[in-house]
């Protein structure tokens, strides 16, 4: 047991961990200290100085998220010292800030703004120094927005980008009053490694990066009468969306999602979870393939492990990162992709619509999925798949300025065709949950049975571990699997890119000898990415978990390859799990990128 | 020497020294007796904070890691220093003494020197140096190894755990303290990081004993100090002083008759106007300093002075908090708006406060003392400012 420390705080004694800051400690108590640079998910960087306090017998005032307390510390975080520097602090924020919060896109959402609010600062005390400067806003990448001229530098996107995704395609460059976040030679975003993730945009606490929103064309798109325009939604933005709208973080929202979709004047309403079953069909057949040809045909070329290719933000880390493991990865497009395609074809034959009227839309977790949306790749139905992609945020933004009481909207299901779903499809936005969905229709495609796991709950594979290995053995199985008869299935499933590459240097290095590898680039999977509410921490991202997993349980159809819509599509126009015509549409392949 | 008060020393350039003699002999003393002899001696940090040697010394012996480090802060950047440069130019062997004593306290295998980018030119002879230093040191089978490391020109880059960072081969950027070097330093490992001068003096205390170190200075600023003489003064060099001399007994010395203020401690140390010069001692009791000492006579804007200070600081601050960055920019654009009427003189006031913010909030103390030069400069010549 930690060594416990007693220390006094504004008065008031308190017992707390050796090893714990004054911010945390003065937290049990439930006093508040500002912050800025903090972040629960990153390492303290004690730049802002926004919560400093006052220490008995100290010349200084330390930043109390990073002073560790000590035994018969006395602090005081309300005195006339504290707050005249701290107000300093904040004005110099401001001074430095481009401060036109009215048009700014994170007006309302903004830490400086609240902390400016907080403090009543009511007139500029120093002088403005956005004017001396020669910002300019780097606004060619289609995901991510960055304008300097509303950084305060407190270093948490390049600590999320170094932390928590090893890419560190932002980082510090110049010092002094030159001194900025910056990117490889300065860069656009668009052009370095970048995985258009977007944790810098989730954690970032003005409007220095935000994601490239797509509100307006939505509404044109919707408002023109010519176009027939239809929209997808992700399995993780389901259990997220309410905590744009006041509710708190693991409600399920679904149904109120998909009314006020309809009330916003969609044509159709459809879901991704639609397509994240037929990716386990496509994906679930490609491993099984893989393997037959590695074990039965003793073929040298085959790429085994395989890994998962549902996050744009890996594909693009591992274009740059691990190159020559490119084949390893699952020819499968993502599901927001096998969507758009099948929209475009599928959905506008079976509805008597010209693809050229169609714009399609998704509404995704996700920053780097405008990024994927755009690639050249995904054109495959002779148009852009998916014309626009909203992050949950944006659909956020759109249902307020509709004038929508989403809390009052009553629950509605999706439309037809293309959005039945099932369990397995809405754990897709969890860690694990695709290795999870996958090995529900593997194995009883394989044995003709159920995963021996009770409830269909495949446990090992959950969780908010970074790495988390399991493995299934499988036994007695159809006579046409019979070489796979015994065999023990291996699989590891990582998210955040820092643990993929902890995976990927195993691989490489010869260590890891698993079959199948689930990655996912943002922390909790996409539950956790870039494109949702704001805040975000281990917390929040365990309550969205619960909730999935929550909506799992309750659906009545638990595995994908029982969803009748999925069933309908092959026998009408796929034909079969990686036929020719689902190689056409919904397999693809991606390219080595420069690292520079 | 005309002067009566002032003492010249010389023990940091004493060429009367066998080298190898003093290591042996220390080396044949116990840790304590050694970091008994240093606290005895007085002897505190010659960098400008002036933290007692000894008891980095110990602290650092105290921990009970494997790997320790000494690291020879030779970033000598401050406005107005040159003292480090001519020691490691004259007398380089000395600091490697030094060095090698503290390693065997500390029991650290390895050491680093690093230093200033500036002074690249010095690294030829320096290794030719240090080869010696090592065969020496072969001599007396002493498993002790130093290496050079060359700093880039950043000022940030001398406070010491920015150095650390440097080294690691990060941003030069300050870290949080505590953990303290003692504890955390150089690869996070426990390290002693004392400036040049510092390290001669522990070997000079060696050779001498710390009665003699002892016999000059005052109670709070044992021994001597090199100082770097410069600005309006016809005798500009490197000078050996007893320390607890008045600005005035220094200003009679090498003033040029002229003289209205005294910058002591370089751009991060304090102005002394001539009317207090009689009652400020150069020391720990009255204004450090890092040896930086820059005279200026009437012919001297002190604007243009704290202007230049204030453009330096701007630029050398590592960027990474509030105070320091935007601080060093609002007060300098600050003076010149005053100056130029744009802003009423009660905004001195203003920036006098945001001063005092920086001084008790920044991370480092790059930021904390920007406010003594802006204080003193400010307070004593408030009219060269506005007019």
């Amino acid at each position: 047991m930690a060594k416990k420390i007693n220390l006094i705080i504004d008065g008031i004694p308190v017992t707390v961990d050796e090893g714990t800051t004054i911010l945390q400690a003065a937290k049990q108590l439930n006093i508040h200290i500002p912050t800025l640079c903090y972040h629960d998910d990153l390492c303290v960087a004690g730049n802002c100085r926004v919560c400093v306090v006052e220490m008995k017998g100290a010349r200084t005032l330390p930043a109390s998220c990073a002073m560790p307390v000590a035994e018969g510390m006395e602090i005081m975080t309300n005195t006339i010292k504290v707050r005249t520097a701290r107000k300093h602090i904040i004005d110099l924020l401001l001074s430095e800030h481009n401060a036109q919060c009215t048009t700014c896109y994170k007006n309302g959402n903004c830490e400086l703004q609240n902390l400016a609010a907080e403090y009543k600062i009511s007139e500029p005390m120093f002088i403005d120094l956005v004017p001396f400067k020669n910002y300019q806003i780097d606004a060619y990448s289609p995901s991510i927005i960055k304008d300097d001229s509303k950084c305060i530098r407190c270093q948490r996107c390049v600590r999320t980008c170094e932390e928590l995704q090893h890419v560190s395609a932002l980082g510090v460059a110049y010092k002094g009053d030159k001194m900025k976040i910056s990117t490889f030679f300065e860069n656009p975003m668009f052009e370095v490694v970048c995985t258009n993730c977007g944790q810098c945009v989730n954690r970032c606490p003005t409007g220095a990066l935000v994601e490239r929103n797509y509100v307006e064309e939505v509404w044109d798109a919707i408002y023109d009468k010519g176009k027939h325009v239809v929209v997808q939604t992700a399995p993780a933005v389901r259990v997220a969306l309410g905590e744009d709208l006041g509710m708190e973080p693991g409600e399920i929202v679904t149904g109120k999602m998909v009314t006020a979709l309809r009330r916003l004047g969609f044509d159709s309403v459809l879901d991704t979870d639609f397509s994240a079953d037929l990716t386990i069909m496509e994906e679930g057949f490609e491993l099984l393939g893989r393997l037959k040809k590695a074990l039965v045909d003793k073929d040298p070329s085959v790429h085994l492990p395989m890994t998962t290719s549902c996050s744009p933000g890996w594909i693009k880390f591992i274009e740059h990162t691990y190159p020559e493991y490119l084949d390893n990865v699952s020819t499968c497009k993502s599901p927001q992709q096998m969507f758009g395609a099948l929209a475009k074809t599928y959905y506008a034959q079976k509805k008597n619509l010209d693809p050229a009227n169609i714009i399609s839309v998704s509404v995704m977790p996700c920053t780097a999925k405008k990024f994927e949306a755009n690639r050249p790749e995904m054109r495959s139905s002779g148009y852009k798949d998916v014309d626009y992609v909203l992050t949950t945020r944006e659909l956020a933004v759109m249902i307020k300025q509709a004038g929508i009481d989403f809390g009052e909207l009553p629950e509605t299901h999706y439309d037809s065709i293309m959005g039945e779903s099932t369990g397995a499809a809405v754990i897709f936005g969890a860690t694990g949950g695709v290795m999870e969905a996958a090995l529900r229709t593997a194995y009883e495609v394989v044995t003709g049975r159920e995963v021996p796991f009770d409830g269909l709950n495949i446990t090992p594979v959950r969780g908010m571990e970074g790495v988390r290995e399991a493995s299934i053995k499988i036994e007695k199985t159809k006579p046409e699997w019979k070489f796979l008869d015994g065999a023990v299935l291996k699989t590891v499933v990582a998210h955040g890119l820092t643990n993929a590459k902890k995976v990927m240097d195993a691989v490489r290095a010869g260590k890891g000898d698993w079959h199948f590898i689930e990655i996912m680039a943002c922390p909790g999977g996409c539950l956790g990415g870039g494109g949702q509410p704001i805040p975000t921490n281990a917390e929040i991202r365990q309550k969205r978990a619960d909730a999935i997993y929550r909506e799992d349980a309750g659906m009545k159809i638990r595995k994908s390859h029982e969803n009748p819509e999925i069933v309908a599509i092959y026998k009408e126009f796929l034909h079969e799990p990686n036929g020719h015509k689902s190689h056409e549409l919904l397999h693809t392949h991606y390219r080595e990128r420069e690292r520079y | 020497m005309a002067n009566n008060f002032l003492r010249r020393v010389d023990l940091i350039f004493d060429q009367d020294c066998n080298f190898k003699d003093v290591l042996k002999s220390t080396y044949q003393r116990s840790n304590d007796d050694i970091i008994n002899e240093l606290l005895e001696s007085g002897l505190k940090g010659r960098g400008g904070a002036g933290f007692p040697t000894a008891l980095k010394w110990k602290f650092t012996s105290e921990q009970a890691d494997v790997e320790k480090y000494i690291v020879c802060n030779a970033d000598e950047g401050e406005p107005g220093t040159f003292k480090d440069r001519e020691i490691l130019f004259k007398v380089p062997l000395k600091v490697f003494g030094g060095m090698a004593i503290c390693a065997k306290v500390i029991n650290a295998k390895e050491g680093f020197l690093y230093l200033r980018g500036e002074y690249r030119f010095l690294l030829p002879e320096l290794e030719k140096q240090l080869a010696q230093f090592q065969s020496i040191l072969d001599e007396l089978k002493i498993d002790f190894h130093i290496k050079i490391i060359m700093g880039s020109g950043a000022y940030i880059c001398g406070e010491e755990s920015a150095l650390f960072e440097s080294m690691e081969g990060g941003r030069g950027e300050p870290r949080n303290k505590p953990p303290y070097p003692t504890v955390s330093g150089f690869r996070k490992k426990p390290t002693v990081i004392n400036n040049v001068e510092t390290l001669v003096y522990s070997f000079m205390i060696f050779r001498y004993g710390a009665h003699k170190f002892k016999e000059l200075g005052t109670a709070d600023s044992r021994g001597s100090k090199v100082f770097s003489v410069s600005g309006d003064t016809p005798k500009p060099g490197i000078y050996e002083l007893e320390l607890g001399m008045t600005v005035e007994q220094f200003v009679e010395e090498f003033g040029d008759g002229d003289t209205k203020a005294v910058q002591v401690g370089g751009a991060s140390g304090f102005c002394v106007p001539r009317k207090r010069f009689k009652d400020t001692i150069i020391g720990f009791e009255g204004v450090p300093t890092g040896g930086s000492m820059m005279l200026f006579n009437s012919s001297r804007s002190m604007y243009n002075v704290l202007h230049n200070y204030l453009e330096f600081f701007e630029e050398e601050s590592c960027g990474q908090c509030t105070p320091c960055r935007v601080g060093c920019q609002q007060l300098k654009l600050g003076i010149e708006a005053v100056k130029r009427g744009e802003r009423h003189a009660t905004y001195l006031e203003q920036l006098q406060k945001l001063a005092q913010t920086m001084k008790i909030t920044a991370k480092c103390g790059l930021g904390q003392s920007v406010a003594n030069s802006f204080f003193s400069i400010v307070e004593n010549f408030k009219e060269e400012m506005i007019y």
